[in-house]
């Protein structure tokens, strides 16, 4: 019979559970419940009693490793909490979600245990035993796969789960010692690379991206670079979306081309970047290639701006794609945005 | 003041982002229709670690960069035609399977192995670099379990930067949730930095470091060791293209106003 862990961190107010957290206990829940199994949640924060709290009615074990070392993400404390965490449980199945905190450390963990260990987890299912869901190659092959070895370690990607939510209450918790290694990292804090405007919002509905073409010549024979920052900058803020971008058009500032200041490497999307999950997705003079494409497989309904008729986009990889100039579409949407709001 | 660092990027090679890619399944289990056909380019992420390497080691004379692959040596030899023109650095060349399917923990393990008997290598400078995912199995896993299997516990990912100072600690930014980077300092090697990308451009070919490069990386193809991956336990279910193609509209005839009016209702949408 399977033991289940479900690996839990606090956020940054170091109190309460991350979103990405609480999807895991979900999946926990559904796993525990489908399999028959025990299943107990792990967790790991400065006050894990606090954190606790959210947990109350999971009516799951719940263990803790607490205190100053662990309020702040880093290999060898979390390696360490993990590790103690997943010994106290002698769990068979560990689940986490794949946040940069838990990512960073799961594969060293598994290895610790004697065990293995998956990634980018979008479903877990299998009808006597365990099946996990991921993708391989960016998101462009899908493939479901099982494993006989123990402990399993199973990191969920974000959104593919409901947050669990029950009333806060008073929890049991058991307190698990660590014995920790001698600190050489010291973390310092998190920096905003982007000067201004936070453009990255992982929950946003609506993601934004802007291509290559924005920093083209126009049909004037003229770069509007300047004209196509406002324009993009004033539908974030009306929009409140959150804002990716095609290689190329990061890439132009190491070459010496007109950039969008407010862009870094951050906000790429697709085979070197990153691969968002929002509702909706509008793509701007972007050739909409595979490169870039694959970055959009969590996006559900999409829609591209593009000049020419025979762009990636129209061959069904976009739900609608106008053919159009995006400078004048992007002005008529953002006065209209702005007359609604007023 | 420079400090005297041992590099080792771990690097493979990965279909062209350009190519289609179509999952078949063989009696080893699955692969790529063609895979050993296809086109092939360093992995993208574990080149911008290999070029953050060589600007390491230039500005810290006396130390030393190897590149650790693992692959089929012919499409190993394909790949480093180019590579060898950017940067100067040592093949260790590992001849095995291609792709994403094989187990991570299996590779690691062959990594861990070739790096702890690399001649001259001094474990206390070493950097263990890497992209901190790939793009065939994108798992972030393999450098991981390398690091740990070589006792390294200073590990970082999704780095995009290394400031090293002179007293031989160094500040990190990693990538973290929200666009942000998490700002850390270590004091000193060896550490396992998974790179994102980074903020070196890709280096111009250069044809006399490809010479110099070619005259040691041949005969390290030649001696390459080949080696299987063991499957761990691990079974695929199914492995399959996403069926998702979707039914596109393209608008051509709607002035900018119109697009801007249907545009703007689809975003208030619920």
């Amino acid at each position: 019979m399977e033991t289940i862990l479900v690996l839990t961190h606090a956020d940054e107010t170091g109190s309460a559970l991350t979103k990405a957290s609480l999807e895991a206990v979900t999946a926990g829940k559904e796993l525990a419940a489908r399999l028959n199994a025990s299943l107990a949640i792990g967790i790991v924060a400065i006050d894990a009693t606090a954190a606790a709290s959210a947990l109350a009615s999971t009516v799951a074990r719940l263990l803790a490793v607490s205190g100053e070392p662990f309020a702040q993400p880093r290999y060898s404390t979390d390696a360490a909490a993990l590790e103690a965490l997943c010994r106290a449980a002698e769990a068979s199945i560990v689940l986490a979600p794949a946040s940069a905190r838990f990512a960073r450390v799961a594969a060293g963990v598994a290895h610790r245990l004697g065990g293995f260990v998956d990634t980018h987890i979008t479903a877990i299912g299998g009808t006597d035993g365990v099946e996990a869901t991921r993708w391989f190659y960016r998101q462009r092959v899908e493939a479901v796969l099982s494993r006989d070895g123990r402990p399993w370690f199973l990191l969920l990607d974000a959104g593919t789960h409901a947050a669990f939510a029950g009333p806060p209450a008073p929890a049991q918790v058991e307190q698990v010692a660590v014995e920790l290694p001698a600190l050489r990292t010291t973390v310092t804090g998190l920096r905003a690379p982007s000067q201004g405007t936070q453009t990255i919002r992982p929950d946003a509905k609506l993601l934004f991206v802007a291509g290559a073409g924005w920093t083209k010549k126009q049909s004037d024979g003229q770069v509007h670079a300047a004209e196509a920052g406002d324009l993009i900058l004033g539908f974030l803020r009306t929009t409140g979306a959150s804002l990716g971008s095609s290689k190329s058009l990061v890439d132009q500032g190491g070459e010496g081309q007109p950039v969008l200041p407010f862009l870094t490497h951050l906000n790429q999307i697709g085979q070197t970047g990153a691969t968002p999950r929002h509702a909706r997705g509008l793509s701007t003079c972007c050739h909409g290639e595979e490169p870039h494409v694959v970055g959009w497989r969590f996006i559900a309904d999409r829609r591209a701006i593009n000049l020419d008729p025979n762009c990636g986009w129209t061959r069904g990889k976009a739900d609608v794609v106008y053919i159009a100039d995006a400078f004048q579409v992007m002005a008529k949407v953002n006065s209209l945005l702005e007359a609604k709001k007023a | 003041m420079a400090n005297v660092l041992h590099i080792v990027v771990c690097a493979g090679i990965v279909p062209d982002p350009l190519q289609t890619l179509e999952p078949v399944t063989g009696p080893a289990g699955p692969g790529l229709k063609n895979e050993m056909v296809l086109p092939a380019v360093l992995d993208p992420w574990a080149a911008s670690a290999l070029y953050e390497a060589a600007a390491l080691a230039a500005k810290n004379p006396g130390s030393k960069l190897w590149l650790v692959s693992l692959g089929p040596k012919a499409k190993l030899q394909q790949v480093m035609m180019t590579v060898a023109q950017k940067i100067a650095f040592e093949l260790v060349p590992i001849d095995g399977p291609i792709g994403g399917f094989p187990d991570a923990h299996s590779t690691a393990a062959v990594l861990a192995e070739t790096i702890a008997a690399l001649p001259g290598l001094d474990k206390a400078k070493l950097l263990l670099f890497g992209g901190w995912e790939s793009a065939t199995r994108g798992a972030g896993v393999t450098l991981q379990l390398v690091g740990e299997r070589l006792g390294i516990i200073d590990q970082f990912q999704g780095v995009d930067q290394i400031d090293l100072r002179d007293d031989g600690s160094f500040e990190v930014l990693e990538r973290v949730e929200g666009g942000k980077h998490q700002v850390s300092v270590c004091a000193g090697t060896p550490a396992v930095l998974g790179w994102a990308t980074g903020n070196l451009a890709e280096p111009r070919n250069n044809p006399q470091t490809g010479m110099a490069n070619m005259r040691t990386i041949m005969p390290a193809l030649q001696k390459a060791k080949p080696t299987t991956l063991a499957p761990n336990g691990l079974r695929y279910v199914s492995v399959a293209l996403p069926k998702q193609q979707r039914t596109t509209r393209v608008v051509k005839d709607l002035t900018p106003d119109e697009i801007a009016a249907e545009l703007v209702e689809w975003i208030g949408a619920e």
